[in-house]
This record gives C-alpha cells, structure tokens and sequence, in this order.
C-alpha cells in the first residue's frame, strides 16, 4: 500500500470534520457540542497544514489565528455553559429556545 | 388727488372707470375685517355694524359716480379695465378683465344699491345673532364675488363670480348651521347649483374650442362669422348656458332649491335669494344675447321653460302657509317672466323687470322679515314654539306694525302691475312683446301667471296683515313695530318700488309722457343681439295675438290684476284659519299644490334613490368587496406564508445547525457539479 502521504491526512481531516458536524447536529449535551466544533476546527487546522506543504508558509500563520479564536471562543463559551448550567440546572440544547419567535 | 367735478369733466371725452379696482376691494375688505372679528372679538356688534354696511356703500358710492360718467360719455363700445393676467398656457390667455358697459353698469347700480340697504336692514335684523360678525363677513363676500359676476369681461371672470356667490349662498343657507334641516338645505341648494354650473363649463370650453378665447367682447364680434346661424354649436353653447342659468336662477327642472334656501336668515333672501343672485342666469343670458340670438331653438327653450316656470311656481305659492315660501316660489315665477323676455329677444324688457323686481321683492321679503322678526319676539317673550314663519300663526298685523303693513301693500301692488307701481311698466312690457313678437301660448301663460301673482300676494297680505290675530293671547301683547334701522330700509325700497318703472314708459300709454330711458341705455348692449334677430325675421306686431294695441292690454291687464286682488281680498279677509298647529294637511287640488306638485318627491324617486342605490351598490361590491376583499386578502396571505415560515423556527440550536449544513452542502454541490 502507497498511500500518499497528503492523501491520508486529508482524508482524516475530512473524516474528523465530519465526525464533528455529525456531533454538532446530534448530540444534545452543550459540553459535547462544544467538544465537536473544537474537532472540526482541528480538522480544518490539519488540512491547513497539508496545504502549507505545496502552499507555502502562510497557511501555517492561518492556523496560529485558528488556534488564538478557538482559544478565545473556547473561554467565552465555557463560561455561557455555565451561566446557563446555574439557570437551567442542566446543559441540554435543545431547552435552550429562548430566542425563538 | 382729483376732484369729483374734475374728474367727472374728464370723462367727458371718453368714459374711463373711476376706481375700478375699488367697487370690488372695498367689500371684499369688510369680508376680511368681519372675517377676522368673527373669530378674534365675537362679542363685538360696533365693528361689523360699521364696516359691513359702509363697505357696500361706499361700493355704491363709487358706482354711483362711475354711472354719472358713463352717462355723461354715453360710450358706445365697453371700457375694459385689465387688472392682470390670471392664467396663461398655448393659446388660452386669460386676464382678470373688468368689463364697464351700460348692461354691468345697471347691474353694479342694482347690486351695490340693494345690498347697501338689506345690509343697514341686517344690522337690525341680526343684532341679537351670536354669528353676527360671521353674517357680515359672508354678506361682504357675497356683495364681492356678484360684482365679480357682473363686471366680468371673459366668461372665466364670470365663473369665477358665478362660483363664488353660489359658495356664499350656501353659507348664509346653512348659516344656522346647528339645525341639520338648515344645513341640509344649504347642501341641496349647492348640489343642485353644481348641476348647472356644469352646463356653464362646457358651454365655455365649446366657446373656447371654437373662438380660441373667452373674452366676450372677442366672442361676440366673431360670432356672426364664425358659427351658422341655428347651426349646432351655437345652439349646444346657449342650450349649456342656460343649463348653468336654470340652476343658479331657479328655472325648471334646477328650480327646486330656491324655496329650500328660505332655511337662511331674511335678509339673505331678499339679498340672494330674491334681488341679485338669482337674477345672475338672467344677466348671463342678456350677456351672450348674441349667442342666443344666433340660436333660435335655444331661444325658444329659454321663452317656453320662463313661462313654464312662472306658470308653475305661481300656482304653487297659491297654496303655501310659509311666508317665505311664498314669497320665494313668487320669486321662482318673476324670475320665468325674465327669462320670457329675454328667450324672445325683449332684452331690455327682461332687464327691466329683473332691476324693479329687485326692488320689490327685496321690499317684500324684508317686511316679511320685519313680520318673522316681531313674531320671533313675541313668542319668544312667551316661551313659545309655534313657528313664527307661518301665516297661519299671523293675521291682523297691521295694528301693531303699521310701517310695515303700508310698505309690504306697496310691493304687493307693484309685483300686481297695478298702474303706475314699478311692476306695471316692467311686467307689462313683458307680456305685451311676447303676445306682439308672435309667441301666442306663452303671452296667455304669462297673463294668467300675472293674475295668480296678484292672488297669492293677496292672500299673503291678508293671511298676515288682515283679520284676527292668531298668534295666541298671551304672545299678542309683545308684537310691536319693527326699529327704524329695520323700517327705514323698507320704506326707502318702498319708494323705489313706485317710481322704478318710471325709467321706462311706453309711447302707446296715452296721457303719460313716453320715457325711454332704458331702453336708451342699454340701447347700445343689446345692438348686436337685436340686429341679428331683427335680420333674421323678428318682428313687432304691434298687437297681441288676439288683437289689441299695448295701451288697451296694459289697461286690461292692471284691471283684471285689480280685480283679483279685490276679489281675493273679499274672499279671505273673513275667513277664520286654524293656527299651524290645530290644522290639518290640505286635500285635493290644494294638497297637491301645498306639496308643490310633489316634484321633490319625484326627484326623489328618479333621480336620488337610484344614485343612492348605485352608490351603495359601489360601496358594497366595488369598495366592500373588491378594493377591501383585494387589500385584506393580500394580508391574510402574506401572514399564511408567514405562518408557514414561522414552522422552520424551532428555537432548537440543532435545527439550525442542520439548516446551515445542509445549506453549505447544496452550495459545495453545486459548485462540484
């Protein structure tokens, strides 16, 4: 088997992508959702890297940006979990319809 | 500044108007100042019973001296005083154009001179009205927008005067206007002029299709050359004119409006109602007299639709118990007798009798005033509602108001013909040139309108002045004579009323001195029209139709008129009626004459229930149904479809999410495809 090396990671960077947008539509545990995004914000970090192979340097610099928003984004959402964890007593999605209408 | 007897040397070599400008400013300045006071100082009676009077008077004043010019001058051709250009687009060129000729002069002379006196009469009239500042103004206006009508020089001037004494009719009809009955009187009285003034403004736009301008003296002298003779067009202009005539000067089938408008106070009757305005149709038709005379179909109807009217009002009054409807279906009939003469070409005659008319139907609607006034008062005193209009309600008044008991017999003589009152020249020359320019039906029409004329006035005297009174014993006491700001008015009209036919008198009365004052004058007017006609085969007979000289028919006429008069008088003057509110509707012949043929029920039934049903059937089906249903079924649509998208908003992160996935793959697909 000579399976190229590029090929693979991408083919994992898909599979990982996927895995978290299946998570993200599922899974009702606000944790866990918050978990996928992260997966398919590494799954886009990894096919950036691959990229930076043919590509040139600038990808790379792109994955530092992803890394500092997810890093930011991670913080401020931890800390509406747990704002709506104190509310509701519980962190399932789908009671969170507030905005509807 | 120049003096009078300067000024009047001048105009010596040619007329020119003195102060043009300022016969129609000056009213319209009192209108302004009593405008004004009606809403900044109500209270105040010192301002508007100064400046309403003394704006038409100085009016008066200054048309006074403008008529010694002209007289002086005796112009042939008219003076136009061009003041500015109104409106001006392709080949319309209208001016605001005053027109001084001997025809507008006679008029301003009526309209000034008349109203100054109805506005002294007013200020006794209306001293205890809380709209008494509001009258004023309109009385002002009124006088303004009549000298418009009278002075206009193009047919849109005349509109423009024609339009605003119709708007000012209305307001003095519906001045009381709390009473809906008054209010609704006031509406009809607009809806109805509406109708003619229709008929005015195609007439002018088929002048101005066919000359290229309004103004009348350019209108007049292309005439001849420019239409056939009884050809179509003129026939379609005149016939449209005298639409637009019929409904301001109540002539059958638009006449219906005029005994309604009585709803408005006394004075506005005579003033309006009686005196000037709805002689306006009249004047417009002795204006085009060279139209007209161009159209004999159109002369005709005129003739045939006067007489008709004088026959028809003339019966009517003989049977109403309103004073004022009398004296306004009398009014309807005098104003039929004009158009009778001037639909035969008898110009001067019809000008005549609108000009001693005015005298002596202002003088018998103000002592109908002076009596309304007195019986207001006196039930008023008594906490009474009986209406004070009703001369069932009246009889024997002349004990208690003598002045105007002799001034109001004054008029009923000379609205008679009887020799030598003002109506006897005047309502004479009428019938005599009817029966003499071969117009046999209409000329026993009028002598048997004539006739009725000298029985319902009777009647009105004695219902009023004659017998027991009838107005209760505990009212009687308070009737009294009307004050002298109300009575000197009616007798300065009194004295008017004798001598006014004098202007006039015919050759063939012996003994008396041939004057022909008028017919002089207005000789130069009615030139034209008179050629024409004369041209084409109008002639005098010099008798009537059933033989005749006008000496032996003048005789005859004031005769018979006595003798109704005595024969009516003897009749009613010891006839006991019930008061208004013990008597029963009249039956029979009479009951139909009470209800005035029920022509208002008649309208009612051809004309307004079926407009009203077709309006109430665009209300329901047009705007209920297709305008509404349209309207609110494109907004109970557009909520379904909002309703609809309302199902995809969950509130759930997760539907969201999938709507957003699924999004980004269609647009990854489509861009792979």
């Amino acid at each position: 088997m000579n399976l190229d090396i590029e090929l693979a990671s991408l083919i994992l960077s898909a599979f990982l992508f996927a895995v978290g947008t299946a998570g993200v539509l599922v899974r009702r545990n606000a944790i866990i959702v918050f978990m996928c995004v992260e997966l398919m914000l590494n799954a886009v970090n990894l096919s950036l890297i691959v990229f930076s192979r043919s590509l040139g340097l600038e990808a790379q610099v792109l994955v530092f940006f992803v890394m500092a928003v997810a890093a930011a984004e991670a913080a401020v959402g931890l800390a509406i979990i747990i704002a709506i964890f104190r509310h509701y007593e519980g962190v399932d999605v789908d009671r969170f319809n507030l905005l509807r209408w | 500044m120049l003096s009078l007897p300067l000024l009047l040397q001048e105009a010596h070599a040619a007329y020119e108007p003195i102060l043009p400008a300022w016969i129609l400013l000056l009213p319209l300045i009192g209108a302004v100042v009593n405008g004004v006071g009606a809403f900044n100082w109500r209270g105040n009676k010192a301002i508007p019973s100064i400046v309403g009077p003394a704006a038409v008077i100085g009016a008066f004043a200054i048309v006074v001296v403008n008529f010694l010019a002209m007289r002086a001058a005796a112009p042939h051709d008219p003076a136009i005083v061009s003041l500015w250009t109104w409106m001006s687009a392709g080949d319309l060129r209208i001016g605001v154009d005053l027109q001084f000729d001997q025809l507008s002069m006679l008029m301003l002379l009526v309209v000034t001179g008349v109203s100054s006196v109805i506005h002294v009469y007013s200020v006794g009239y209306m001293r205890e009205d809380p709209g008494y500042s509001r009258y004023f103004a309109y009385l002002n206006l009124f006088v303004f927008f009549m000298l418009i009508l009278v002075l206009g020089a193009n047919f849109a001037i005349t509109f423009v005067g024609w339009e605003g004494v119709g708007l000012c009719s209305y307001l003095l009809i519906g001045f009381w206007y709390e009473n809906r009955e008054f209010a609704s009187a006031g509406k009809k009285a607009f809806i109805v002029n509406r109708i003619g003034d229709f008929g005015f403004l195609v007439a002018m736009f088929l002048v101005f299709v066919h000359f290229g301008t309004l103004n009348y003296e350019t209108v007049f002298a292309a005439a001849p050359a420019a239409l056939a003779y009884g050809g179509a067009v003129v026939t379609a202009i005149t016939l449209f004119l005298f639409l637009g005539c019929t409904g301001k000067s109540a002539q059958i089938p638009l006449y219906v409006w005029l005994p309604d408008a009585m709803a408005g106070p006394t004075p506005v009757s005579a003033l309006i109602h009686a005196a000037t305005m709805v002689t306006a149709g009249v004047y417009l038709v002795a204006r085009t007299s060279v139209l007209f005379a161009m159209a004999p179909v159109s002369q005709a109807v005129v003739a045939a639709v006067g007489a008709g009217t004088a026959l028809l009002a003339a019966t009517i009054a003989t049977q109403q118990y309103d004073i004022k409807k009398v004296l306004a279906y009398s009014t309807v009939s005098q104003l039929g007798y004009m158009f009778v003469a001037v639909g035969i070409g008898a110009y001067t005659a019809g000008i005549f009798h609108l000009m001693t008319h005015a005298f002596f139907k202002a003088l018998l609607f103000l002592g109908s005033g002076a009596v309304i006034h007195a019986m207001h008062h006196a039930y008023h005193e008594v906490h009474s509602h009986e209406d004070p209009n009703d001369m069932r309600n009246q009889g024997g008044l002349r004990r208690f108001m003598p002045i105007t008991f002799a001034t109001m017999w004054i008029g009923t003589l000379a609205i008679s013909g009887i020799f030598p009152l003002a109506g006897f020249f005047s309502k004479d020359e009428i019938i005599w040139y009817t029966g003499a320019y071969g117009y046999g039906i209409l000329w026993g029409i009028a002598l048997v309108a004539a006739l009725l004329t000298a029985g319902y006035m009777t009647r009105l005297m004695v219902m009023t002045f004659h017998g027991e009174n009838r107005t209760g014993a505990d009212a009687e006491p308070h009737l009294h004579e009307v004050p002298a700001v109300m009575w000197i008015p009616l007798a300065i009209l009194a004295v008017l009323s004798i001598v006014g036919g004098w202007v006039n008198i015919p050759d063939a009365l012996p003994v008396l001195p041939a004057v022909h004052a008028l017919h002089d004058w207005l000789h130069p007017v009615f030139e034209p029209a008179r050629g024409i006609l004369e041209a084409h085969g109008l002639h005098d007979a010099h008798s009537s139709p059933i033989g005749g000289g006008e000496a032996m028919w003048a005789g005859i006429s004031t005769v018979a008129a006595a003798v109704v008069i005595i024969l009516t008088f003897r009749a009613l003057v010891h006839r006991t009626w019930k008061p208004a509110a013990d008597s029963t509707e009249p039956t029979g012949l009479a009951g139909v004459l009470y209800n005035k043929w029920y022509v208002d029920e008649l309208y009612d039934r051809t004309i307004v229930l079926p407009l009203l049903a077709l309006w109430r059937g665009c209300w329901r089906i047009v705007d209920a149904g297709l305008i509404d249903g349209s309207i609110n079924g494109l907004a109970a649509g557009t909520r379904a479809v909002g309703w609809i998208g309302s199902l995809f908003q969950t509130g759930r992160v997760a539907t969201y999410m999938f709507y957003f996935v699924t999004g980004v793959l269609v647009i990854l697909a489509t861009f792979l495809l």
